[in-house]
């Protein structure tokens, strides 16, 4: 392998070297040295959690978690993909639980064994504060812990480091879906509008639409008032 | 680059009192379709010249998928031993195929007799990237009818009526059902806080932060889950089965991991494979997941599923052009929809921020590469700005952080501060804006085989507007996996003996018409090796 150059970088995947071109996610330095992904590959745009990685730079002791696909490679970076977290969810019934303060307790008891290390935290490549959102919901604060957790990918890495075993991303899910469901208020036109659809208050309208020619859709298209 | 966004500083004070360009005229906007959208270069397309909609053309990259060899030779299959057998069969793990499993389970079939099969992960899909929002004409001041015009215009009127009246009609609905899944939907006071889209006339666009995409799909993936619904990952179907009356039977899959095949019967079949972005039509990068290949067309449409609307791509107007390591990906409508305008090189706005999407990203390329007002970066890509600090400037500071944090993490892991900085944009390869056809209950052509999501065709006609995606696999999702379920509890469904026969008819076209390729479909996977590790590979394990 030839020394790197100004254009090119050197990276170590699972050890081994590798000269790519500068400028590349580590996703692509790694397709460009000859990989080609089934496992820790998805979405490439930084909203799924499949490239979960985990490196350090060369001389130094400390683990970075990052995205594969949202990160330039760097030389010297040792680099290893972590695209699947063996952690199991609890299944629940939304629309008959009771979303008191102690319902994420009660699924994800573990939470209980949370030490405060912020080591998550420092996992998260969303920069989420998540072992404030652990704290919060151990304190029953739902609202908090749907907030904090807003931004969750569910890549998984939090709970790859937690000391003590917690499924984060599993317990935040459910969070967000108990705020979402009984603390976010209705917005009561939305059950108005389903009423006069179902009513039919619009059928002859959009029915008389549906039959136009092109035409005329075109004319009262033309004369839309924007709001 | 500092002195050039110097140039967009300048006239921001200017242009945020004068407020952005006024819209194009219909005459205006056919002119500058016909000059500069991608779409509209004959010769980047052709015919299809074999298959249930020969005669139909479409981008030459989706031709060569169409009429390339079957990847396996249906010989070496065993259809006498079933490996799964279910009533209702789901190809695609991504939205539509997930909310078509709940509803197929709603309308009476048990979860165990449903089976989604998914190429790479459960939820590795466009649905879950989607930032902006979601449409649905709930306000006082808005109403189907009008959503419908919109549509259709957007589209221009070539979509499916009876698709779009389907569509408008269903929206508040599926809101509603979102609610009860516990989506955290953005709102003040009680109220939705909805937004303008390209090309809507009332701010109907329901949104959750700018992660939209995946705040919805993450709940009804869960959902999915707490149901117990069976989910085969990394199975990317290869042929659809039907039996020997022709009717949709299951679906082979193959396993990426292992390299077998295993034979799914089932009475239905939903179609939900998503779209074809990472075919990179006329080598436009995309804003697509690793898997959007095309693959349900190419099964669908060999085993006789007729296409619709397949002439017609939708490019995002602004896709990252800088830096080039995220180049192509998503910069969200969203942030036109709070403020942020297009600027060219000399610090001019030229075009209305919310035109249809294709409009708007005909008028980005004619300011780079007509009227030559682009700006070019380092490694030769051509741009225009999105300049996204008018967004806080209106809003007040703090709304990009709060609102647009997506967009906001995705420029800050390079460096880039949007609050303060523009953004350089390009359109992208986004979406594809036609597929096979279906009727209003996600029928396709073919008896047993339902589609929803955007393998479907018909519903966005030829140009798909901000927003309609996302509204669109909830509801045709929604219809098909009901009228699946409907349809396996029939005794018409009863399959008969399973058969791959319109497999080897196809070869035997594709001879006949003397079509000459070297290339096999399902696609599956872009492969993005480097040409240096290509050239020298023999092959894992020779």
């Amino acid at each position: 392998m030839s020394i790197p150059s100004e254009n090119t970088i050197r990276i170590y995947v699972m050890g081994s070297a590798y000269e790519v071109p500068r400028g590349l996610t580590i996703m692509d330095a790694m397709e460009h040295a000859g990989w080609r992904f089934t496992r820790g590959a998805g979405c490439r745009s930084g909203f799924c959690g499949a490239c979960s990685t985990v490196y350090r730079h060369e001389g130094d002791y400390r683990l970075r978690f990052v995205l594969a696909c949202q990160t330039e490679a760097e030389d010297g970076m040792y680099l290893v993909q972590l695209p699947f977290t063996p952690a199991p969810r609890v299944s629940y019934t939304l629309a008959a639980l009771n979303p008191d303060e102690n319902v994420l307790l009660q699924h994800y008891p573990e939470i209980a064994r949370c030490v405060s290390c912020n080591t998550c935290t420092k996992a998260c490549p969303q920069d989420i504060e998540v072992m404030d959102y652990v704290q919060a919901a151990l304190r029953g604060d739902i609202a908090q812990t749907a907030s904090l957790s807003f931004d969750c990918i569910q890549c998984g890495l939090c709970s790859m480091r937690c000391p003590a075993d917690i499924k984060h991303y599993h317990m935040a899910q459910m969070a967000r879906r108990v705020y979402g469901r009984y603390m976010s208020p209705i917005t009561e036109h939305l059950e108005e509008r389903i009423v006069e659809i179902e009513k039919g208050v619009y059928a002859e309208e959009v029915d008389a639409l549906v039959k136009m020619t092109r035409g005329e859709l075109e004319e009262i298209y033309a004369a839309r008032v924007v709001e | 680059m500092r002195e050039a966004i110097a140039r967009v500083e300048a006239t921001r004070p200017a242009r945020l009192q004068a407020g952005p360009p006024p819209a194009m005229t219909p005459a205006e906007r056919e002119k500058v379709l016909a000059e500069f959208h991608p779409d509209y270069k004959a010769e980047k397309k052709r015919e299809l010249g074999i298959g249930v909609s020969a005669g139909n053309v479409v981008p030459n990259e989706v031709a060569d998928m169409l009429e390339a060899h079957l990847l396996v030779d249906p010989a070496k299959i065993d259809l006498s031993r079933v490996d799964y057998d279910v009533d209702v069969l789901i190809i695609g793990g991504g939205g539509a195929g997930t909310v078509a499993a709940i509803f197929a389970h709603q309308e009476g079939i048990p979860a165990e007799n449903i089976l989604i099969v998914t190429k790479l992960r459960h939820g590795d899909c466009n649905s879950t990237m989607a930032q902006g929002g979601i449409q649905a004409a709930d306000r006082p001041e808005d109403s189907p009818a009008i959503h419908y015009i919109d549509v259709m215009g957007g589209g221009h009127y070539e979509n499916k009526p009876e698709l779009v009246q389907a569509m408008v009609d269903d929206g508040p609905e599926i809101i509603r059902w979102h609610e009860e899944l516990g989506v955290m939907y953005d709102k003040e006071n009680g109220e939705y806080m909805e937004a303008h889209g390209g090309g809507t006339s009332r701010k109907r666009m329901h949104s959750c932060k700018d992660y939209t995409g995946k705040a919805i799909f993450n709940p009804i993936r869960d959902e999915a889950r707490n149901l117990g619904i069976p989910t085969l990952e990394f199975s990317p179907v290869i042929e659809l089965l039907l039996d020997v009356e022709g009717k949709a039977a299951g679906a082979i899959t193959y396993n990426l991991e292992t390299g077998e095949y295993r034979v799914i019967r089932a009475k239905a079949t939903v179609l939900a494979t998503g779209g074809f972005g990472r075919m990179h039509i006329q080598n436009f990068p995309t804003t697509n997941h690793y898997g959007a290949t095309a693959d349900g067309l190419v099964i669908a449409y060999r085993a006789g599923a007729k296409l619709l609307d397949m002439d017609s791509v939708q490019y995002h107007p602004t896709g990252v052009a800088y830096p080039s390591a995220i180049l192509g990906q998503l910069a969200t409508e969203k942030l036109r929809s709070q403020g942020a305008v297009p600027i060219n090189a000399d610090g001019e706005a030229f075009v209305y921020p919310l035109e249809p999407r294709d409009v708007e990203a005909a008028a980005i390329i004619r300011e780079c590469w007509s009227r030559e007002k682009g700006i070019e970066t380092a490694t030769g890509v051509r741009g225009v700005w999105l300049d996204t600090p008018m967004i806080d400037e209106i809003h007040g500071e703090g709304t990009i952080k709060d609102w647009l944090a997506a967009m906001w993490t995705m420029w800050n892991r390079h460096g880039i501060d949007i609050t303060k900085d523009p953004a350089l944009v390009y359109p992208t390869l986004h979406y594809q804006n036609g597929g096979v056809e279906i009727e209003a209950d996600g029928e396709t052509s073919v008896p047993g085989l339902f589609a929803g999501g955007e393998v479907e065709g018909g519903v966005h006609g030829k140009n798909r507007l901000m927003g309609n995606s996302l509204l669109g696999y909830n509801v045709f999702g929604r219809r098909a996996g009901i009228a699946a379920a409907k349809w396996a509890k029939k005794k018409k469904s009863k399959i008969k003996t399973l058969s791959l026969q319109h497999a080897v008819d196809f070869e035997q076209q594709l001879a006949d018409a003397g079509i000459e390729t070297d290339l096999q479909s399902p696609m599956l996977l872009p492969d993005y090796r480097s040409k240096s590790v290509l050239e020298r590979s023999l092959g894992r394990f020779i």
